[in-house]
């Protein structure tokens, strides 16, 4: 017997529409939902490998309570019901007598994240956070800066465009499936792609420009351009006169950066960078694209304006090849689904986040996500109030935060560390609580709106039974809700109950999803008027390039810029970056992704590595302030000799993951934990390392 | 020689994996054996830009496949539409088709102790599919299709058309 199955990969958090291959009962085959544009039949590594994770031994296969001491890896196997029990009691006392505010909860960006800020929500916790910081945060921040939205409320059409500029994105191998089809279909028709990044990648191989800058120069290279496009008049007066507030303070702030001081920044000749600029005049449109991990440097958020005010000067707004809003269910008349974060919930115990954002301390980041990265430092110092408890739902908090040690010093102080995973993580290696939750083609899930051009709704959709003692993680907060006396907030009584309670009211059925994984509100893309029609939700109506979030802040929308330190002598730049066979820290452990890339590397500059009398292939130390540890070399032209590289998500320590365990070496561990706090992201390029034999 | 050919985009590719990967899960095999595979070579500098070859292997389905003659069982079978298959039935793991092949396209399956390799997914071909690798290509830098519309695609490449066969 073989039937198919529509539903969504959750390999990594882009979430593609994928179709489930159903033999006797097994899931044998996953390929891309080629009903959906764009996306034909086609899946990334990691995607495909989705069959491997389903019939891995060495995921979490049922409720764990610890035995041992913490990190010392001894749990013992217990009844969902009494995983639930121990969890719900501990909560409860922790919170009656420290406050619901000294439990935080945190997790990897989901289609339940309705469900976990419920579960806060109905305790009366402020403390939910998401990884999105760690992510993007400061172009969230820098979207709401000059749009007056959130970088999810905007996209970008990489079809249209007719030259394409990445800073440091790494396209290519930090695979989206559908955008990158996207791109290399647009280059096959002539598209010219401009990549500036210190490092050459898989992308770089495809550019038809591509430029090693110097490590963090980015934003200079950008003033450069800017000057440039003003000096010579090249940018579109008609759109900037129209919604533009503050071109002449840029004008006036850019005057100073021409190109020949850039090209003692960033390493790059002044008269290629004026090439650039006017070709991107003569080559519209140019998109200069933004990107995920918005998450480099201290003064990230005025580097992601740059590059959106770049696409501002040009026009490049609500038009082909340009940035465009989103449109949504209420754009075209249609009804949004409902989420049980729109019920009424009591008044928080205190308005005040661990993270302090909202506050004087850090007034810009998004409170929908938070900065979990400061996690570690509000346990450490109590700060500002005592934190007790924390729930991990699919975060991996040690691997990803900066300066493990710290964050693992700030675990050691809590009375509760509670795990919900599918993996055997470096966080679940310290949880008093294992719950193990389903993986992706084992449950149905909350649904997914999809707002852009065209309105859509896509269902994660169970394609077989859980293979062990598993659950839903919506199931798994709605357990702990009803032991904790707020069940009445999760009125479902499985995920199927759930998503048609979300589709009430929006005239979709479940069964409306089961030809094609997904319904759509109209059958043809919306744009609006570029001339009246741009709905801005700035204070002005404007793209503020003078910005009224950062000013009312005490921020200015133009600080002078500060030159990016080169690293003194016998030190490096640590970057870090992906490659299309891993996710984050969670993929590492997989059978066919683990055999394709076991262990990461760090990439070295043949000079430097010369010098060090480091030979290709050897093991070297690397140490920073925060920690050191053990990887081989790669030592290769390929990289600016200021900086070395390595693959993130490496250095696992969880025994139980064993094919990742021990192999290659984590960032995290070398990383200091600083961040944009205007923005909201950390700087994970902004550590110094040495490296020895 | 088989009446198909598996043609391999280098322009189009983005050394994913995604074939590798998908050719195991097709294949339900274990650690070890790669029926296909992408090797890289570069990036070097070719006039100021980066520039990477990758190269995509599989099996070329010999017309006289010295696996096959090698083979004392009898185990490696050509089908009339030129696929050479191995049998698994009669392979006694002997890995003489390992030491005959001289493209290294017979693979060491350690769980099963027997020869695999590319049988371009004959029971997805015979069911109108694609092989597993093509149908999962995230840039469908890889297409299957016969001998002789290579030229053809190729030629259109180079004068800038697009790669498709009608």
């Amino acid at each position: 017997m073989s039937k198919d199955i529509y539903s969504l990969c959750f390999m990594c958090s882009v979430r593609c529409p994928i179709k489930v291959s159903i033999k006797d009962g097994r899931a044998v085959l996953i390929e891309g939902n080629s009903h959906v544009a764009g996306m034909d039949t086609s899946l990334c590594p990691k995607g495909a490998a989705g069959i491997a994770l389903l019939n891995d031994s060495q995921r979490v296969q049922y409720p764990q309570i610890r035995e041992g001491k913490r990190g010392e890896g001894k749990w013992r196997r217990v009844s969902w019901d009494e995983a639930l029990d121990y969890t719900a009691a501990k909560i409860k006392a922790i919170t009656d007598q420290y406050g619901p505010e000294s439990l935080v909860l945190g997790e990897r960006f989901n289609l339940g994240t309705h469900v976990s800020k419920t579960f806060m929500n109905a305790l009366g916790s402020p403390n939910y956070f998401s990884h999105n910081a760690l992510c993007k945060g400061s172009s969230n921040t820098a979207f709401r800066s000059l749009f007056g939205c959130t970088d999810d409320q905007m996209g970008a059409d990489m079809k249209g465009a007719k030259h394409i500029v990445l800073y440091g994105r790494n396209f290519l191998e930090a695979i989206e499936v559908r955008p990158v089809k996207t791109l290399m279909n647009a280059i096959k028709n002539g598209t010219k792609l401009t990549y500036i990044d210190p490092r050459i990648t898989v992308t770089a191989t495809k550019a038809h420009r591509y430029w090693m800058i110097r490590p963090g120069t980015d934003l200079a290279l950008n003033y450069a351009l800017m000057h440039v496009l003003l000096r010579e008049k090249l940018y579109d007066a008609e759109f900037v006169e129209r919604w533009v507030l503050g071109l002449s303070e840029l004008e006036a702030f850019v005057e100073p950066y021409t190109p020949q001081w850039a090209e003692k920044e960033t390493g790059i000749p002044a008269a290629e960078i004026v090439e650039l600029a006017r070709e991107s005049a003569a080559l519209k449109p140019t998109l200069f694209f933004h990107g995920y991990r918005a998450a480099h440097h201290t003064n990230e958020i005025y580097f992601r304006r740059s590059m959106l005010m770049l696409n501002v000067l040009m026009g490049n707004i609500e038009g082909p090849g340009g940035y465009y809003f989103v449109k949504g269910p209420g754009d075209v008349g249609g009804k949004t689904p409902r989420y049980l974060t729109n019920q009424k919930f009591p008044e928080k115990s205190t308005p005040v986040r661990f993270d302090k954002v909202g506050t004087p301390d850090s007034p810009l980041p998004d409170p929908n996500h938070g900065e979990p990265q400061i996690l570690p430092q509000a346990i450490l110092n109590a700060d500002p109030y005592p934190i007790k408890a924390f729930i991990a739902n699919r975060f991996d908090v040690i691997g990803s935060i900066p300066d493990s040690n710290q964050t693992k010093r700030a675990l050691d102080k809590l009375d509760l560390i509670v795990v919900i995973d599918i993996n055997y993580s470096n966080t679940a290696w310290y949880a008093d609580v294992i719950l193990p939750e389903s993986i992706y083609l084992e449950r149905t899930d909350c649904i997914m709106p999809v707002n852009g051009l065209k309105p859509q709704i896509f269902l994660r959709k169970q394609a077989v039974p859980p293979r062990y003692d598993t659950r839903e993680a919506g199931m798994i907060f709605k357990g702990l809700a009803d032991r904790l006396g707020i069940g009445h907030y999760f009125p479902y009584q499985n995920m199927e109950d759930l998503v048609s309670w979300q589709l009430e009211g929006t005239g979709f059925s479940p069964a409306d999803f089961a030809a094609k994984g997904f319904v759509e509100y109209v059958k043809d893309q919306i744009s609006w008027d570029r001339k009246d029609g741009l709905k801005i939700k700035t204070p002005s109506g404007k793209i503020e390039f003078t910005s009224s979030l950062l000013e009312n802040a005490g921020i200015p929308s133009f600080p002078a810029y500060e030159s990016m330190p080169s690293p003194p002598e016998g030190r490096f730049r640590l970057l870090t970056g992906r490659l299309a066979l891993h996710t984050h820290v969670s993929t590492q452990n997989n059978l066919y992704l683990n055999e394709l890339f076991p262990e990461n590397v760090l990439w070295i500059h043949t000079q430097k590595a010369e010098a060090l009398g480091i030979k290709d292939g050897e093991k070297v130390r690397v140490s920073s302030s925060f920690g050191s540890g053990e990887i081989n070399a790669f030592v290769t032209d390929l990289i600016h000799p200021e900086s070395v590289f390595m693959v993130h998500g490496f250095g696992q320590k969880n025994k139980k993951a064993a094919r990742a365990f021990g192999k290659g070496l984590s960032d995290a561990e070398l990383q200091e934990n600083i961040s944009d706090r205007v923005g909201g992201s950390p700087a994970y390029h902004h550590t110094f390392v040495t490296v020895e034999k | 020689m088989s009446k198909y050919y598996l043609l391999h985009d280098n322009s189009q590719c983005i050394e994913c994996h995604a074939c590798e990967v998908q050719c195991k899960v097709n294949k339900s095999l274990p650690v070890g054996p790669k029926p296909c595979q992408v090797f890289t070579i570069g990036p070097q500098l070719e006039e100021k830009l980066p520039r990477a070859t990758y190269v995509f292997v599989s099996c070329y389905h010999c017309k006289k496949p010295l696996c096959a003659f090698a083979c004392p069982m009898g185990a490696i079978q050509i089908r009339p539409d030129g696929i050479v298959f191995i049998n698994k039935a009669d392979c006694a793991g002997c890995k003489a088709c390992i030491e005959a092949c001289p493209w290294g396209a017979i693979q060491w399956d350690p769980e099963a102790d027997q020869a695999v390799k590319c049988d371009y997914c004959m029971d997805r071909i015979d069911q109108d599919l694609k092989p597993a690798c093509v149908n999962i290509c995230a840039t469908q830098c890889l297409d299957f299709t016969a001998p002789d519309q290579v030229p053809k695609i190729k030629r259109y490449v180079r004068v800038g058309g697009e790669l498709k066969i009608k």
